[in-house]
């Protein structure tokens, strides 16, 4: 551990695909540390994360997301990393756009570096149901904050340390971080980018969303982004 | 109110009064948490054996009969009751969160500790 740069990747069940995403990294960001943060998986996900290099955290039952994730912020601000990275383990985040975030970031004029799909002019089909879901909270989030975002519920995203210290706290979501987290940082006064990233579909097939979650993810998006507008703003003072 | 209605809401509460204590005596109920079953048991029993005080709120809230005061307001204590669950849980699943949390990093970080000091 002596880069200054941490992949931090929750994982819930993905044996198959973690392997490879872990290798495809290895392939473009040598000087970098990937942790897997394992979400209580009922499958070999941990073994599978081990023989790829990978650095892994074990929760002792399933978490969620957003905590999942969180865990990893947490580890990166113990261990004093200066930037990090979030992405999925299901292959669905190109490694290949790891670079372009990498230097974004490091431009040191940006706190957060989101990944967008639909910038310059990429192709990514997604279900009509979701790309709805997409298109709504891509306008509350333009609105609220006055800038264009156009993947708004993306989950690959660099950030800087400060932004790693703002996530280690207890007002970072368990459950679905994306964006309201973006409107709680607009909100906090952090400087948040967007571009453009190539993404595959979810090889799997599976998705977080699926059955009656997204009615809940809806319901819990809209609630969230409220409050986040009632509440004072919060500033990281460390 | 007839007697026997009287005789018996006023054993109810002395019973709460006595299965509460009991349970704080056996630490099986945190002080935190008795003091509001506590107050509901005083509360019957302030109602039990002074009725007027019972009709004063009926005809204060303009309701017809002093049961149907008795039945709203123990509504109205379950749901105050349920909802101080609900926030009593949340933070109990967030400080679970964190203990998770914290217990991941540390058994990760022994590990990889443990296999530095054997190579």
């Amino acid at each position: 551990m002596k880069n200054n740069l941490l992949i931090v990747i929750p994982a819930y069940n993905e044996e198959k695909t973690i392997g490879s995403v872990i290798k495809g990294i290895r392939n473009v960001a040598q000087t970098s540390d990937v942790v897997i943060i394992n979400d209580g998986s009922s499958d070999r996900t941990e073994s599978a994360a081990k023989d790829a290099g990978a650095f892994v955290i074990n929760l002792p039952f399933n978490l969620g997301y957003g905590a999942a994730l969180q865990t990893g912020f947490k580890y990166a601000v113990r261990h004093g990393y200066k930037y990090a990275i979030q992405m999925d383990g299901d292959g669905q985040h190109n490694p290949s756009s790891l670079m372009s975030l990498i230097k974004e970031v490091e431009k040191n004029n940006t706190d957060v570096v989101i990944g967008s799909r639909f910038l310059g002019g990429n192709s990514y089909n997604a279900p009509a149901l979701r790309k709805i879901g997409m298109k709504i909270f891509s306008i509350i989030t333009n609105f609220i904050t006055g800038q264009k975002f156009t993947d708004p519920t993306s989950g690959y995203r660099a950030m800087n340390d400060s932004i790693l210290r703002f996530y280690s706290n207890d007002i970072y979501p368990v459950d679905y971080p994306d964006a309201d987290v973006i409107i709680m940082l607009h909100q906090a006064g952090f400087r948040i980018r967007e571009i453009p990233v190539d993404m595959n579909p979810s090889p799997t097939g599976k998705s977080m969303h699926s059955g009656l979650k997204p009615i809940y993810y809806l319901f819990k998006m809209m609630l969230s982004i409220f409050v986040t507008l009632l509440r004072e703003p919060i500033r990281d003072k460390t | 109110m007839p007697l026997r209605q009287q005789i018996f809401a006023i054993l109810i509460s002395i019973v709460i009064f006595i299965v509460i204590i009991e349970l704080v005596r056996k630490r099986k109920l945190r002080e935190e948490f008795s003091l509001i079953w506590l107050l509901t048991g005083f509360l019957l029993f302030i109602l039990a054996i002074w009725y007027d005080l019972l009709l004063a709120i009926t005809s204060l809230i303009g309701a017809s009969l002093a049961t149907s005061t008795l039945f709203f307001f123990g509504l109205v204590f379950l749901i105050l009751i349920n909802l101080y669950y609900s926030i009593k849980l949340s933070a109990i699943a967030n400080q679970m969160k964190n203990l998770s949390q914290e217990i991941g990093i540390l058994k990760a970080e022994v590990r990889s500790q443990k296999t530095e000091d054997r190579s």
